[in-house]
This record gives C-alpha cells, sequence and structure tokens, in this order.
C-alpha cells in the first residue's frame, strides 16, 4: 500500500519520544555514560550497591581516593534510561570533589545539573547519591580500620 | 523512522480519510436534525452502521458508536453491571484486562458489586474450567478479552460464550486488538457484547463500537439525548463513523493474507531475535495469538532503556510494561503470567502492521542486537 504521509522517513529522529519525555541531556547521559564501568579492586577505596533489581533499578559505585578527594570514580546502571542518566550525572558532580563536598551532593543536584527531569523519574536521581555516601561510608570504615591496624602494631 | 507499535495505534489509511473528507466539508449537517440537507449526514450513519454489520455478521441495529475502545468497555461492564444489579451483583473477569475494563471493575467494587479477576496459565491464557468455578448464582457478566495488547494471546472466547450462554450470564469480550486482525467476522466470537475501536486497524482515533446483541439492556454511560438507540448519547461522530466502517471492510478485506503474511515476519522476527541475542525470552510463544505481536524479555536489561535506545534508532516499540505512577510498575499481563518483576521489567513490546515488510524487522534486529549489547555492557546485573 502507499505509504500514508505520517510515514515519512525522518532524517533526525525525534529525541523526545512520546512515552519517555527526557531531554537532550538525559538522552546524552544515557547514550555516553560518563564514568562508566569499575574500578580495579587494589584501586578501589569505597564500594556502593543499592537498589534492587525487581524494584527496578540497581546501581554499583566505585571510588578512589586521592588527598581526601575522590580521583576515580565508576559506576554501572541496571534500570530506565533516568536511572542510567541520573546515575552518570552524579559521577560527573563526584568526580574530584573532597568527601565533604560529596556528600553534601543531592538528588536535586542532579536533576538540575540534567536540566530537568520527568517529575515520575524524580526518584530515579536518589539512587546515585545513595550509592555514593555507600561508598563514602565502606570508605570510611575501611580507612577506620586502616587506622586500628596502624594503631595497633606493635612499635619498634 | 520504522513503526513497529501497531498495538498503539495505526497509521490512517489514506482511502478511509478519502471515505470521510465530505463528512467534513460538505455534509456536516447533524444527522438528528429534520431538514433534507441533515438526511446526508443520517444516510452516512446507517450506511455505516449497515455495512460494519455485513462484516460483522450481525444487525445494524446491533452495533452501537463510541468514542473509543475504552468507551465501548465502560458501557458494556458498567451498562450491564447497573442493569442487572437487581439480579446480583457479581462480575467474572481476567487479571490480563486492558484497564479500560480491570479499573472500571474497580471503580464497580467501590460501588458494592464484587469482582472475580480470574488468573491465567504461563502462556496468558485463562482456564475455561477456572472460569466455570468462579460461576455463582449472583453472577451476572463475565467480561474476557479476546486477544491481550501486551503478549496477544487469545482466549477461548467460544468456549465461555458457550457456557455463558448455558447458565444465562452475559458476556462481553473486549476484541480491540483482535479486530480487522483475525480473518472471521466479529460475531463468531459468540459474545453478547463485543467492544471494538476504529484506530487500531488503521481507522480515524475517537471512533468504536460496541456490539450489543439484540434485545440486551445496558445502562447508558453518557446520558443525554436519544442517539444510539438511547445506549449512548450525544452528537454522532459523522465523519468518524464513516471511517470507522470504511476501515473496518478494508481490514476484513485483506484480512486473509495479511493474517499470513504478518504471522510469517512476526516468526522471522522471533527466530532472528533469538539466534542474534543471547537470554531473550518470548513470552506467550506456545499460546495462540495475533499474528503482528511479539513480547520479549531481555535477561539484565530495563525495557525502557530499550525502547529508548531503539527510538535514538528511528525505531518505535514500547515496553510491556508502563510506568504510570511514579514507582516502575512492571505489566500486570506479564506479571499474572508469572514472570518475575525482573523478567517483566525487562521486557518489550514490538507490534507489525501493514507496512511492515522483512527489511524493517532485519533493520530492527540489527539496532536491537547493538542496544541489548550495550545496556548489558552497562548493567551492574
Amino acid at each position: 500500500m502507499e505509504i500514508p504521509s505520517n510515514h515519512r522517513n525522518e532524517e533526525q529522529p525525534e529525541y523526545s519520544g512520546p512515552i519517555l519525555f527526557y531531554n537532550n541531556d538525559v538522552i546524552d547521559h544515557f547514550t555516553n555514560p560518563r564514568n562508566i564501568g569499575e574500578l580495579l579492586q587494589n584501586e578501589t577505596d569505597g564500594y556502593g550497591l543499592v537498589g534492587d533489581p525487581d524494584c527496578g533499578d540497581q546501581m554499583k559505585l566505585w571510588i578512589s581516593i586521592r588527598a581526601g578527594k575522590i580521583a576515580k570514580i565508576a559506576f554501572k546502571s541496571y534500570g530506565c534510561p533516568g536511572a542510567i542518566a541520573t546515575s552518570s550525572m552524579l559521577t560527573d558532580l563526584a568526580k574530584d570533589k573532597t568527601i565533604e563536598e560529596a556528600k553534601r551532593i543531592t538528588d536535586d543536584d542532579v536533576v538540575e545539573a540534567l536540566g530537568g527531569i520527568p517529575e515520575r523519574k524524580k526518584h530515579c536521581s536518589l539512587l546515585g547519591v545513595l550509592a555514593l555516601q555507600a561508598a563514602i561510608k565502606d570508605w570510611e570504615t575501611r580507612f577506620r580500620l586502616q587506622e586500628k591496624k596502624t594503631r595497633d602494631l606493635p612499635r619498634p | 523512522m520504522i513503526y513497529l507499535d501497531h498495538n498503539a495505534t495505526t497509521p490512517l489509511d489514506p482511502r478511509v480519510l478519502e471515505a470521510m473528507m465530505p463528512y467534513f466539508k460538505d455534509n456536516w449537517g447533524n444527522p438528528s436534525s429534520p431538514y433534507r440537507f441533515a438526511n446526508r449526514a443520517k444516510t452516512a450513519v446507517e450506511k455505516a452502521r449497515q455495512r460494519i454489520a455485513e462484516c460483522a455478521e450481525c444487525k445494524p441495529e446491533e452495533i452501537v458508536f463510541t468514542s473509543s475502545g475504552t468507551e465501548s468497555d465502560n458501557l458494556a461492564v458498567r451498562g450491564a453491571a447497573y442493569t442487572l444489579r437487581s439480579r446480583g451483583n457479581h462480575i467474572v473477569t481476567t487479571s490480563i484486562e486492558h484497564h479500560a475494563v480491570l479499573n472500571t471493575c474497580k471503580a464497580l467494587e467501590a460501588e458494592g458489586f464484587r469482582a472475580t479477576y480470574l488468573p491465567v496459565n504461563s502462556t496468558g491464557a485463562v482456564d475455561i474450567r477456572e472460569v466455570e468455578e468462579s460461576l455463582i448464582p449472583e453472577t451476572i457478566l463475565v467480561s474476557v478479552m479476546h486477544a491481550n495488547n501486551e503478549t496477544g494471546t487469545i482466549q477461548p472466547i467460544k468456549e465461555i460464550a458457550d457456557l455463558a450462554k448455558q447458565r444465562g450470564i452475559l458476556f462481553h469480550t473486549d476484541a480491540v486488538q483482535s479486530t480487522g486482525k483475525i480473518p472471521q467476522p466479529l460475531c463468531k466470537l459468540g459474545a453478547d457484547l463485543i467492544s471494538f475501536s476504529g484506530h487500531k486497524f488503521y481507522g480515524p482515533k475517537g471512533t468504536a463500537a460496541l456490539y450489543v446483541r439484540e434485545n440486551t439492556q445496558l445502562a447508558p454511560v453518557i446520558t443525554g439525548g436519544l442517539q444510539e438507540r438511547g445506549f449512548r448519547a450525544g452528537t454522532d461522530n459523522v465523519a468518524g463513523i464513516v471511517g470507522l466502517a470504511h476501515a473496518l471492510s478494508l481490514a476484513m478485506e485483506s484480512s486473509d493474507k495479511e493474517y499470513t503474511r504478518l504471522r510469517e515476519l512476526r516468526n522471522h522476527l522471533e527466530s532472528r531475535v533469538c539466534t542474534v541475542i543471547s537470554g531473550v525470552k518470548i513470552n506467550g510463544a506456545e499460546a495462540p495469538r495475533i499474528p503482528n505481536t511479539t513480547n520479549l524479555s531481555f535477561d539484565s536489561v530495563d525495557g525502557e532503556s530499550i525502547v529508548l535506545g531503539l527510538d535514538l534508532h528511528g525505531i518505535c516499540i514500547s515496553t510491556g510494561s508502563a510506568c504510570s505512577t511514579g514507582e516502575p510498575e512492571p505489566s500486570h499481563v506479564l506479571l499474572a503470567m508469572g514472570l518475575s518483576p525482573k523478567e517483566a521489567q525487562g521486557s518489550i513490546r514490538i507490534s507489525l502492521g501493514k507496512v511492515t515488510q522483512e527489511k524493517d524487522i532485519d533493520a530492527t534486529i540489527h539496532a536491537l542486537s547493538k542496544t541489548v549489547n550495550r545496556l548489558r555492557a552497562i548493567s551492574s546485573v
């Protein structure tokens, strides 16, 4: 049959689909997530795992701390485009920040940095924040253990 | 653009648009008006009714025009419930119905009716024995959809119709997703009430109908004037009704050939997906299905991310799940079939149509494989 006019080929597909309504920055972070991957075990100072695949999304996050700053950060995410994009943006925001600065990053900061996200996807942005806090907490625990070990070392 | 979401809607067939145009431009009279000019509109509506009746193999006066599949479902379920209230308050339906039926039953429950939501097996089909066991003396209506919109699974409608008839219980089927896709007149389904909607078979949006078996009483959902013999008030959507009838007869004319063609294309798609991509499950593959629909679950990726990934390749598909209220809610249909929330979350629906060619399928497989591989590479699961 003849192809109706609303079936015309479009060279540039529309980025805002009828279900998704994400802006171009969100699409960009979904398509090219920053800091994606895992850190090697010997460079990982903190690791966070949050979310539950059965509830929709999950994130793993690795940090490497040098001189009190987040020198390296990496993540992997399972979830909707909103979860992937906000996770990616969170790692961008946290990179090179001091621990204290990183702790203060909120889900609203992530949404704002992305230039907004659909209302029903706002909860996604909490995933990265919680993963980062978990990784920092993990680092603090390891740091204290290390300090304790150093303290308890028999002095020469 | 490659459009593979024909279960959501279809493009208007240019021939249908052409048939509708005179009723926008020239014959714009109100069919209920008393002068000759308006008669042309009235005649068009009655001709359309006649034409639909021929396709459906029923009497013209058994067709009631509505504005949507949802309205048809509401008229059937609410209309029957209110009319038969004095006889009983129990409704039997399934857990995989369209929300037009499910949420109407829930609303009726809040008004004091009782509803049984029958389970389905792993292929998405209801068991006729379970239907039988659910019937009680207070049962006034059974409503079971013909083909499911997410998986395409076809329900044993004829058997349920026979059972309901034996028990003297009114039977409604939502045939919105199957009408025009199966080479069989609607009334062969044997139901007392049948919903169908124009935009699912290349007709205009905002046009639908409910088949109402003669001598069936239904309380109207939209009250007002006496249009549609009191079943549905409101000035007739003349051009839309003309389009609905034209679209249905075109769909039925080509349904034999299209049925075979689409089934072969769909099967080609499914076998290619399973060859090219690992960790895929076809949902409802073992059940009889409408020929154009496939529902696929992918391990370790989210369906909405696949949909967006394909959108970026210019390909339109949808998720099996609809994220409606903030929290992502996996598809009630897939969960009812026994899929885990994670499997349901990782599902997509691809629905083919009459513009779909084999090259579209091959391009889709290519894009799908790239998208799924990329998402799996970044997935934490």
